[in-house]
Protein backbone atom coordinates (compact mmCIF):
# COMPACT_ATOMS: atom_id res chain seq x y z
CA UNK A 1 0.00 0.00 0.00
CA UNK A 2 2.29 2.27 0.93
CA UNK A 3 4.98 1.14 -2.08
CA UNK A 4 2.29 2.24 -4.29
CA UNK A 5 1.48 5.60 -2.91
CA UNK A 6 5.41 5.78 -3.15
CA UNK A 7 5.70 5.11 -6.16
CA UNK A 8 2.74 5.96 -8.44
CA UNK A 9 2.60 9.28 -9.92
CA UNK A 10 -1.42 9.44 -9.14
CA UNK A 11 -1.12 7.91 -5.60
CA UNK A 12 1.59 10.45 -4.69
CA UNK A 13 -0.22 13.18 -6.04
CA UNK A 14 -3.41 12.08 -4.29
CA UNK A 15 -1.39 11.51 -1.74
CA UNK A 16 0.19 14.43 -1.24
CA UNK A 17 -2.75 17.11 -2.40
CA UNK A 18 -5.03 15.43 0.79
CA UNK A 19 -2.67 16.40 3.24
CA UNK A 20 -2.24 20.04 2.28
CA UNK A 21 -6.00 20.38 2.19
CA UNK A 22 -6.20 19.08 5.43
CA UNK A 23 -4.00 21.41 6.74
CA UNK A 24 -4.96 24.02 4.62
CA UNK A 25 -8.86 23.83 6.19
CA UNK A 26 -8.28 25.45 9.30
CA UNK A 27 -5.90 28.09 8.25
CA UNK A 28 -8.40 28.85 5.56
CA UNK A 29 -10.74 29.53 8.07
CA UNK A 30 -8.68 32.03 10.00
CA UNK A 31 -7.93 33.62 6.71
CA UNK A 32 -11.96 33.69 5.93
CA UNK A 33 -12.41 35.55 9.88
CA UNK A 34 -9.77 37.60 9.54
CA UNK A 35 -10.35 39.04 6.55
CA UNK A 36 -6.69 38.15 5.28
CA UNK A 37 -7.54 36.56 1.65
CA UNK A 38 -5.90 39.43 -0.18
CA UNK A 39 -3.29 39.19 2.40
CA UNK A 40 -2.64 35.36 1.30
CA UNK A 41 -2.46 36.29 -2.27
CA UNK A 42 0.41 38.71 -1.30
CA UNK A 43 2.49 36.07 0.58
CA UNK A 44 1.31 33.92 -2.36
CA UNK A 45 2.80 35.80 -4.69
CA UNK A 46 6.38 36.39 -2.92
CA UNK A 47 6.74 32.73 -3.23
CA UNK A 48 7.50 32.80 -6.99
CA UNK A 49 10.21 35.59 -5.41
CA UNK A 50 11.15 32.85 -3.22
CA UNK A 51 11.91 30.28 -6.11
CA UNK A 52 13.86 32.54 -8.49
CA UNK A 53 16.17 33.67 -5.03
CA UNK A 54 16.67 30.00 -4.42
CA UNK A 55 17.15 29.62 -7.49
CA UNK A 56 19.64 31.76 -8.16
CA UNK A 57 21.71 31.00 -4.67
CA UNK A 58 21.05 27.08 -5.80
CA UNK A 59 19.84 26.75 -2.34
CA UNK A 60 17.10 24.35 -1.50
CA UNK A 61 13.82 25.56 -2.42
CA UNK A 62 10.90 25.19 0.15
CA UNK A 63 13.32 26.77 2.58
CA UNK A 64 13.72 29.63 0.45
CA UNK A 65 9.94 30.18 -0.54
CA UNK A 66 9.27 30.00 3.61
CA UNK A 67 12.12 32.59 4.10
CA UNK A 68 10.92 34.80 1.96
CA UNK A 69 7.21 34.61 2.86
CA UNK A 70 8.15 34.80 6.99
CA UNK A 71 10.01 38.21 5.56
CA UNK A 72 7.20 39.72 3.52
CA UNK A 73 4.64 39.03 6.42
CA UNK A 74 7.19 40.48 8.58
CA UNK A 75 7.75 43.33 6.55
CA UNK A 76 3.84 43.88 6.23
CA UNK A 77 3.25 43.62 10.02
CA UNK A 78 5.64 46.73 10.78
CA UNK A 79 4.36 48.67 7.82
CA UNK A 80 1.37 48.08 8.38
CA UNK A 81 1.76 50.09 12.07
CA UNK A 82 2.70 53.27 9.98
CA UNK A 83 -0.89 53.70 8.76
CA UNK A 84 0.13 56.40 6.17
CA UNK A 85 -1.24 53.94 3.02
CA UNK A 86 -4.10 51.89 3.80
CA UNK A 87 -3.66 48.17 4.38
CA UNK A 88 -4.82 47.35 0.87
CA UNK A 89 -2.86 49.90 -1.09
CA UNK A 90 0.12 48.29 0.98
CA UNK A 91 -0.39 44.79 0.36
CA UNK A 92 -1.56 45.31 -3.26
CA UNK A 93 2.45 47.28 -3.88
CA UNK A 94 4.36 44.33 -2.00
CA UNK A 95 1.78 41.48 -3.42
CA UNK A 96 2.47 42.69 -7.41
CA UNK A 97 5.87 44.03 -7.07
CA UNK A 98 7.46 40.70 -5.44
CA UNK A 99 5.13 38.30 -8.43
CA UNK A 100 7.35 40.71 -10.86
CA UNK A 101 10.79 40.94 -8.88
CA UNK A 102 10.73 37.05 -8.94
CA UNK A 103 9.28 36.98 -13.04
CA UNK A 104 12.26 39.43 -13.83
CA UNK A 105 14.84 37.35 -11.86
CA UNK A 106 13.77 34.05 -13.19
CA UNK A 107 14.23 36.03 -16.92
CA UNK A 108 17.69 36.93 -15.89
CA UNK A 109 18.64 33.38 -15.23
CA UNK A 110 18.95 32.05 -18.96
CA UNK A 111 20.83 29.00 -18.45
CA UNK A 112 18.24 27.71 -16.09
CA UNK A 113 14.94 26.54 -17.93
CA UNK A 114 12.43 26.36 -15.34
CA UNK A 115 8.81 25.67 -15.81
CA UNK A 116 6.99 28.76 -14.86
CA UNK A 117 3.53 27.21 -15.50
CA UNK A 118 4.07 24.54 -13.04
CA UNK A 119 4.95 26.81 -10.36
CA UNK A 120 2.08 29.76 -11.44
CA UNK A 121 -0.54 26.86 -11.72
CA UNK A 122 0.78 23.61 -9.88
CA UNK A 123 2.03 20.95 -11.20
CA UNK A 124 0.74 18.01 -8.53
CA UNK A 125 1.59 15.29 -10.91
CA UNK A 126 5.23 16.01 -11.23
CA UNK A 127 5.56 15.68 -7.05
CA UNK A 128 8.26 13.24 -6.04
CA UNK A 129 9.01 11.56 -2.82
CA UNK A 130 11.22 14.55 -1.87
CA UNK A 131 8.34 16.77 -2.17
CA UNK A 132 6.07 14.18 -0.29
CA UNK A 133 8.33 14.08 2.70
CA UNK A 134 8.31 18.00 2.86
CA UNK A 135 4.51 18.17 2.25
CA UNK A 136 4.36 15.37 5.50
CA UNK A 137 6.67 17.23 7.44
CA UNK A 138 5.48 21.32 6.94
CA UNK A 139 1.78 19.56 7.19
CA UNK A 140 2.72 17.78 10.49
CA UNK A 141 4.01 21.21 11.85
CA UNK A 142 1.17 23.24 11.28
CA UNK A 143 -1.64 21.23 12.27
CA UNK A 144 0.47 20.57 15.51
CA UNK A 145 0.63 24.61 16.09
CA UNK A 146 -2.82 24.86 14.90
CA UNK A 147 -4.26 22.71 17.70
CA UNK A 148 -1.97 24.00 20.28
CA UNK A 149 -2.26 27.66 19.41
CA UNK A 150 -6.37 26.63 18.65
CA UNK A 151 -7.69 29.02 21.61
CA UNK A 152 -5.39 32.05 21.60
CA UNK A 153 -5.45 32.59 17.87
CA UNK A 154 -9.70 32.13 18.01
CA UNK A 155 -9.47 34.82 20.68
CA UNK A 156 -7.18 37.15 18.96
CA UNK A 157 -9.56 36.81 16.27
CA UNK A 158 -12.75 37.65 17.98
CA UNK A 159 -11.25 40.24 19.93
CA UNK A 160 -7.64 41.39 20.29
CA UNK A 161 -8.09 43.09 23.48
CA UNK A 162 -9.98 40.76 25.54
CA UNK A 163 -7.51 38.24 24.18
CA UNK A 164 -4.86 40.75 25.74
CA UNK A 165 -6.21 40.94 29.10
CA UNK A 166 -7.33 37.25 29.26
CA UNK A 167 -3.20 37.07 28.94
CA UNK A 168 -2.82 35.67 25.14
CA UNK A 169 0.44 37.05 23.94
CA UNK A 170 -1.28 38.68 21.03
CA UNK A 171 1.73 39.63 18.94
CA UNK A 172 3.40 36.25 19.27
CA UNK A 173 -0.18 34.39 17.72
CA UNK A 174 -0.24 36.45 15.56
CA UNK A 175 3.14 36.23 14.02
CA UNK A 176 2.78 32.27 14.44
CA UNK A 177 -0.45 32.60 12.48
CA UNK A 178 1.67 34.40 9.63
CA UNK A 179 4.61 31.57 9.88
CA UNK A 180 1.88 29.04 10.16
CA UNK A 181 0.27 31.01 6.35
CA UNK A 182 3.54 30.93 5.04
CA UNK A 183 4.32 27.38 5.63
CA UNK A 184 0.89 25.97 4.16
CA UNK A 185 1.86 28.39 1.12
CA UNK A 186 5.20 26.79 0.61
CA UNK A 187 3.82 23.21 0.76
CA UNK A 188 0.35 24.19 -1.29
CA UNK A 189 2.82 25.46 -4.06
CA UNK A 190 3.55 21.98 -5.72
CA UNK A 191 -0.66 21.37 -5.58
CA UNK A 192 -2.45 24.13 -7.17
CA UNK A 193 0.92 26.92 -7.91
CA UNK A 194 0.87 30.56 -6.16
CA UNK A 195 -1.97 31.75 -8.44
CA UNK A 196 -4.23 29.48 -6.97
CA UNK A 197 -3.24 29.18 -2.89
CA UNK A 198 -5.55 31.32 -1.98
CA UNK A 199 -8.17 29.62 -3.42
CA UNK A 200 -7.64 26.57 -1.85
CA UNK A 201 -7.46 28.40 1.60
CA UNK A 202 -10.55 29.95 1.57
CA UNK A 203 -13.49 28.45 -0.65
CA UNK A 204 -13.53 25.72 1.63
CA UNK A 205 -13.37 27.27 4.67
CA UNK A 206 -16.40 29.60 3.24
CA UNK A 207 -18.46 26.54 1.76
CA UNK A 208 -17.91 24.98 5.34
CA UNK A 209 -19.32 28.29 7.05
CA UNK A 210 -23.37 27.64 6.28
CA UNK A 211 -22.79 23.72 7.56
CA UNK A 212 -20.88 24.76 10.97
CA UNK A 213 -22.06 26.13 14.57
CA UNK A 214 -18.65 26.08 16.16
CA UNK A 215 -15.64 27.11 14.96
CA UNK A 216 -14.09 23.81 15.35
CA UNK A 217 -16.90 22.33 13.18
CA UNK A 218 -16.28 24.38 10.42
CA UNK A 219 -12.25 24.05 11.05
CA UNK A 220 -13.05 20.36 10.28
CA UNK A 221 -15.24 20.73 7.85
CA UNK A 222 -13.54 22.94 5.78
CA UNK A 223 -10.50 20.16 5.79
CA UNK A 224 -12.47 17.53 4.82
CA UNK A 225 -14.19 19.76 1.84
CA UNK A 226 -10.53 20.51 0.96
CA UNK A 227 -9.75 16.86 1.04
CA UNK A 228 -12.91 16.04 -1.19
CA UNK A 229 -12.26 18.57 -3.99
CA UNK A 230 -8.60 16.87 -4.05
CA UNK A 231 -9.99 13.16 -4.64
CA UNK A 232 -12.98 15.06 -7.59
CA UNK A 233 -10.55 16.97 -9.12
CA UNK A 234 -7.98 14.50 -9.21
CA UNK A 235 -10.68 12.38 -10.54
CA UNK A 236 -11.66 14.38 -12.97
CA UNK A 237 -7.68 15.64 -14.36
CA UNK A 238 -7.53 11.69 -14.54
CA UNK A 239 -10.31 10.97 -16.53
CA UNK A 240 -10.95 14.18 -18.87
CA UNK A 241 -6.89 15.06 -18.99
CA UNK A 242 -7.36 18.57 -17.62
CA UNK A 243 -4.64 20.42 -15.71
CA UNK A 244 -4.83 19.17 -12.02
CA UNK A 245 -4.63 22.25 -9.74
CA UNK A 246 -7.11 23.87 -11.47
CA UNK A 247 -8.98 21.23 -11.54
CA UNK A 248 -9.17 20.40 -7.42
CA UNK A 249 -9.90 24.40 -7.46
CA UNK A 250 -12.75 24.23 -9.59
CA UNK A 251 -13.98 21.02 -7.60
CA UNK A 252 -13.51 23.16 -4.55
CA UNK A 253 -15.79 25.87 -6.18
CA UNK A 254 -18.26 23.38 -6.93
CA UNK A 255 -19.36 22.48 -3.56
CA UNK A 256 -19.40 25.46 -2.47
CA UNK A 257 -22.15 26.47 -5.08
CA UNK A 258 -23.54 23.73 -4.13
CA UNK A 259 -23.60 24.33 -0.33
CA UNK A 260 -24.65 27.87 -0.60
CA UNK A 261 -27.73 26.78 -2.96
CA UNK A 262 -28.98 23.95 -0.69
CA UNK A 263 -28.57 26.73 2.41
CA UNK A 264 -30.38 29.61 0.35
CA UNK A 265 -33.21 26.82 -0.78
CA UNK A 266 -33.16 25.44 2.66
CA UNK A 267 -36.12 27.28 5.37
CA UNK A 268 -34.02 29.51 7.78
CA UNK B 1 -4.89 50.85 53.94
CA UNK B 2 -4.74 47.53 52.20
CA UNK B 3 -2.87 47.39 48.87
CA UNK B 4 -5.16 48.67 45.97
CA UNK B 5 -5.55 46.47 42.68
CA UNK B 6 -4.95 48.67 40.46
CA UNK B 7 -3.44 52.48 41.20
CA UNK B 8 -2.50 54.96 38.86
CA UNK B 9 0.49 57.37 39.73
CA UNK B 10 0.88 60.62 37.55
CA UNK B 11 -0.06 58.42 34.67
CA UNK B 12 0.23 60.01 30.92
CA UNK B 13 -0.50 58.91 27.49
CA UNK B 14 0.21 60.38 24.52
CA UNK B 15 -0.02 59.24 20.99
CA UNK B 16 3.14 60.96 18.79
CA UNK B 17 2.68 64.29 19.86
CA UNK B 18 -1.05 64.24 20.97
CA UNK B 19 -1.19 64.06 24.85
CA UNK B 20 -4.84 61.89 25.47
CA UNK B 21 -4.11 61.63 29.37
CA UNK B 22 -1.97 63.41 31.86
CA UNK B 23 -1.84 63.28 35.46
CA UNK B 24 -3.92 60.47 36.39
CA UNK B 25 -3.87 60.11 39.90
CA UNK B 26 -6.56 57.37 41.91
CA UNK B 27 -6.55 53.66 42.69
CA UNK B 28 -9.42 50.87 43.49
CA UNK B 29 -9.32 48.36 46.29
CA UNK B 30 -11.91 45.20 46.53
CA UNK B 31 -14.86 46.45 46.16
CA UNK B 32 -15.13 49.97 45.05
CA UNK B 33 -17.27 51.31 42.52
CA UNK B 34 -15.73 53.98 40.41
CA UNK B 35 -17.47 55.45 37.45
CA UNK B 36 -15.84 57.38 34.65
CA UNK B 37 -17.62 60.19 33.09
CA UNK B 38 -16.88 62.78 30.47
CA UNK B 39 -17.35 64.18 26.69
CA UNK B 40 -16.47 62.25 23.39
CA UNK B 41 -12.61 62.12 22.86
CA UNK B 42 -11.95 63.08 27.01
CA UNK B 43 -9.83 59.81 27.05
CA UNK B 44 -11.93 57.30 28.68
CA UNK B 45 -11.52 54.19 26.19
CA UNK B 46 -7.72 54.99 26.40
CA UNK B 47 -8.20 54.63 30.30
CA UNK B 48 -9.68 51.77 30.14
CA UNK B 49 -6.28 50.68 27.71
CA UNK B 50 -3.83 51.85 30.55
CA UNK B 51 -5.78 50.41 33.22
CA UNK B 52 -6.41 46.59 31.36
CA UNK B 53 -2.06 47.20 30.71
CA UNK B 54 -3.14 47.15 27.23
CA UNK B 55 -1.56 50.47 26.85
CA UNK B 56 1.51 51.49 28.65
CA UNK B 57 1.56 54.71 30.16
CA UNK B 58 3.89 57.83 28.65
CA UNK B 59 4.44 58.83 32.04
CA UNK B 60 4.23 57.81 35.13
CA UNK B 61 2.57 54.29 36.89
CA UNK B 62 -0.05 52.20 36.83
CA UNK B 63 0.14 49.12 38.57
CA UNK B 64 -1.77 46.19 38.74
CA UNK B 65 -1.51 43.88 41.82
CA UNK B 66 0.71 41.07 41.01
CA UNK B 67 -1.73 37.88 39.69
CA UNK B 68 -4.87 40.10 39.22
CA UNK B 69 -7.17 38.56 37.99
CA UNK B 70 -9.26 40.90 35.60
CA UNK B 71 -12.89 40.92 33.92
CA UNK B 72 -13.81 42.46 30.78
CA UNK B 73 -16.62 43.33 29.53
CA UNK B 74 -15.54 45.56 25.95
CA UNK B 75 -17.51 48.39 24.16
CA UNK B 76 -19.64 47.64 20.79
CA UNK B 77 -17.90 44.24 20.06
CA UNK B 78 -18.24 42.99 16.49
CA UNK B 79 -18.16 39.96 15.60
CA UNK B 80 -17.65 38.64 12.24
CA UNK B 81 -20.14 36.68 11.10
CA UNK B 82 -17.82 34.19 9.39
CA UNK B 83 -17.50 32.99 12.19
CA UNK B 84 -19.76 30.89 13.65
CA UNK B 85 -19.95 30.83 17.53
CA UNK B 86 -22.33 29.56 20.36
CA UNK B 87 -22.40 31.27 23.20
CA UNK B 88 -21.80 28.43 25.19
CA UNK B 89 -18.46 28.08 22.97
CA UNK B 90 -17.49 31.63 23.46
CA UNK B 91 -17.55 31.49 26.97
CA UNK B 92 -15.86 28.31 26.91
CA UNK B 93 -12.68 30.41 25.22
CA UNK B 94 -12.17 31.66 28.51
CA UNK B 95 -11.76 28.45 30.45
CA UNK B 96 -13.80 27.09 32.82
CA UNK B 97 -15.69 23.66 32.49
CA UNK B 98 -19.64 23.54 31.47
CA UNK B 99 -21.41 23.44 34.68
CA UNK B 100 -19.40 26.88 35.64
CA UNK B 101 -20.22 28.22 32.50
CA UNK B 102 -24.33 27.71 33.26
CA UNK B 103 -23.36 29.32 36.16
CA UNK B 104 -22.11 32.61 35.29
CA UNK B 105 -25.12 32.44 32.12
CA UNK B 106 -27.67 31.78 34.58
CA UNK B 107 -26.09 34.50 37.52
CA UNK B 108 -26.46 36.63 34.84
CA UNK B 109 -29.85 35.61 33.40
CA UNK B 110 -29.08 34.40 29.77
CA UNK B 111 -28.71 30.60 30.70
CA UNK B 112 -31.54 30.05 28.44
CA UNK B 113 -29.06 31.42 25.54
CA UNK B 114 -26.05 29.24 26.06
CA UNK B 115 -26.60 27.40 22.68
CA UNK B 116 -27.44 30.49 20.73
CA UNK B 117 -25.16 31.95 18.31
CA UNK B 118 -23.75 34.80 19.24
CA UNK B 119 -25.02 36.55 16.28
CA UNK B 120 -28.49 36.19 17.09
CA UNK B 121 -28.24 38.23 20.12
CA UNK B 122 -29.81 41.56 21.12
CA UNK B 123 -27.67 43.94 22.56
CA UNK B 124 -28.93 43.30 25.92
CA UNK B 125 -28.50 40.19 25.84
CA UNK B 126 -24.82 40.06 24.47
CA UNK B 127 -24.20 42.72 27.28
CA UNK B 128 -25.25 39.83 29.87
CA UNK B 129 -23.03 37.41 27.80
CA UNK B 130 -19.91 39.80 28.03
CA UNK B 131 -21.05 40.03 31.41
CA UNK B 132 -21.18 36.06 32.54
CA UNK B 133 -17.80 35.70 30.15
CA UNK B 134 -16.17 38.31 33.08
CA UNK B 135 -17.25 36.54 36.42
CA UNK B 136 -16.59 33.38 34.99
CA UNK B 137 -12.74 34.24 35.48
CA UNK B 138 -13.73 35.02 39.14
CA UNK B 139 -12.13 38.74 38.52
CA UNK B 140 -10.87 40.87 41.27
CA UNK B 141 -11.17 43.30 38.86
CA UNK B 142 -13.99 44.03 36.58
CA UNK B 143 -13.73 47.01 33.65
CA UNK B 144 -16.71 47.84 31.63
CA UNK B 145 -16.45 49.79 29.08
CA UNK B 146 -19.86 51.35 28.60
CA UNK B 147 -21.94 48.85 29.15
CA UNK B 148 -25.49 50.02 29.20
CA UNK B 149 -24.81 51.86 25.77
CA UNK B 150 -28.21 51.02 23.75
CA UNK B 151 -29.93 50.16 26.08
CA UNK B 152 -33.31 51.75 27.44
CA UNK B 153 -33.64 53.29 31.13
CA UNK B 154 -34.96 49.95 32.32
CA UNK B 155 -32.52 47.93 31.10
CA UNK B 156 -29.67 50.01 32.61
CA UNK B 157 -31.13 50.06 35.66
CA UNK B 158 -31.28 45.80 35.73
CA UNK B 159 -28.32 46.47 33.89
CA UNK B 160 -26.29 48.55 36.70
CA UNK B 161 -28.34 46.33 39.64
CA UNK B 162 -27.37 43.26 38.19
CA UNK B 163 -23.55 44.83 38.52
CA UNK B 164 -23.88 45.89 41.75
CA UNK B 165 -25.19 42.85 43.10
CA UNK B 166 -21.78 40.88 41.19
CA UNK B 167 -19.96 43.11 43.39
CA UNK B 168 -21.34 42.35 46.66
CA UNK B 169 -20.98 38.50 45.45
CA UNK B 170 -17.17 38.88 44.27
CA UNK B 171 -16.27 41.89 46.31
CA UNK B 172 -14.17 42.84 43.52
CA UNK B 173 -13.61 46.27 42.01
CA UNK B 174 -15.68 47.72 39.60
CA UNK B 175 -14.66 50.16 37.10
CA UNK B 176 -17.04 51.77 34.65
CA UNK B 177 -17.16 54.06 31.77
CA UNK B 178 -20.05 55.90 30.51
CA UNK B 179 -20.89 58.72 28.64
CA UNK B 180 -24.40 58.63 29.59
CA UNK B 181 -24.67 61.19 32.27
CA UNK B 182 -28.97 60.35 32.93
CA UNK B 183 -27.99 57.32 34.72
CA UNK B 184 -25.16 56.86 37.42
CA UNK B 185 -25.37 53.93 40.07
CA UNK B 186 -25.98 55.26 43.01
CA UNK B 187 -23.79 52.35 44.59
CA UNK B 188 -21.04 54.10 42.77
CA UNK B 189 -18.55 55.33 45.41
CA UNK B 190 -16.42 57.78 43.47
CA UNK B 191 -17.42 59.63 39.93
CA UNK B 192 -14.56 60.57 38.16
CA UNK B 193 -15.08 63.38 35.56
CA UNK B 194 -12.23 62.93 33.01
CA UNK B 195 -11.43 65.13 30.56
CA UNK B 196 -7.73 64.61 29.53
CA UNK B 197 -7.34 64.82 33.53
CA UNK B 198 -9.41 64.57 36.20
CA UNK B 199 -11.43 67.38 36.30
CA UNK B 200 -13.35 66.57 39.57
CA UNK B 201 -14.12 62.87 41.34
CA UNK B 202 -16.52 62.68 44.47
CA UNK B 203 -19.94 60.75 45.26
CA UNK B 204 -22.71 60.71 42.99
CA UNK B 205 -24.52 63.65 44.64
CA UNK B 206 -21.74 65.84 45.38
CA UNK B 207 -20.35 65.91 41.65
CA UNK B 208 -23.25 67.82 39.79
CA UNK B 209 -23.02 70.44 42.56
CA UNK B 210 -19.07 70.97 41.79
CA UNK B 211 -18.61 73.86 39.35
CA UNK B 212 -15.94 72.24 36.98
CA UNK B 213 -18.15 69.36 36.41
CA UNK B 214 -20.69 72.28 35.18
CA UNK B 215 -18.18 73.67 33.20
CA UNK B 216 -17.55 70.53 31.23
CA UNK B 217 -20.90 69.42 30.48
CA UNK B 218 -22.62 72.80 30.36
CA UNK B 219 -25.30 74.17 33.05
CA UNK B 220 -28.07 72.53 31.11
CA UNK B 221 -27.03 69.07 30.83
CA UNK B 222 -25.07 68.89 34.11
CA UNK B 223 -28.71 69.54 35.69
CA UNK B 224 -29.98 66.55 34.10
CA UNK B 225 -27.23 64.05 36.12
CA UNK B 226 -29.53 61.55 37.83
CA UNK B 227 -28.98 59.10 40.26
CA UNK B 228 -30.28 56.02 39.94
CA UNK B 229 -31.62 54.45 43.25
CA UNK B 230 -32.82 51.12 43.05
CA UNK B 231 -36.18 50.54 45.16
CA UNK B 232 -36.73 47.05 46.21
CA UNK B 233 -40.63 46.53 44.69
CA UNK B 234 -39.83 45.10 41.55
CA UNK B 235 -37.05 44.25 39.31
CA UNK B 236 -36.24 44.23 35.47
CA UNK B 237 -35.14 40.88 33.26
CA UNK B 238 -32.93 40.78 30.57
CA UNK B 239 -35.42 42.92 28.19
CA UNK B 240 -36.36 45.38 30.72
CA UNK B 241 -39.99 43.73 31.56
CA UNK B 242 -40.87 44.19 34.92
CA UNK B 243 -40.62 41.09 37.06
CA UNK B 244 -42.64 41.11 40.79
Amino acid sequence: MIDLILNDFFWRAMAGGLMVAMVAGPLGCFVVWRRMAYFGDTLAHSALLGIALGTAFQANLNLSIVLVCVLLAVILMLLSRQQSLASDTLLGILSHSSLAIGLVVLGMMQDFSIDLTGYLFGDLLAINQRDLLWIALGGALILMLTVWLWRGLLMITIHEELATVEGHRTGLLRLALMLMLSLVIATAMKIVGVLLITALLIIPAAAARPLAATPERMAVIASLLGMGSVVAGMTLSWHVDTPAGPSVVVAAFGFFLLLWLVRARAPA
Amino acid sequence: MTDPVVSLEDAGLRYGETHVLHDLTFSMSEGDIVTVIGPNGAGKTSLIKLILGIEKPSSGHVRQRAGTRVGYVPQRMTLQPTLPLTVGRFLGLAGGDASAIEAALARTGVAQLADESVHHLSGGEFQRVLLARAILRRPQLLVLDEPAQGLDVNGQSALYELIRSLRDELNCAVLTVSHDLHVVMASTDTVLCLNGHICCRGQPEQISQDPAFTQLFGENLANTLAVYHHHHNHSHDVHGETVP
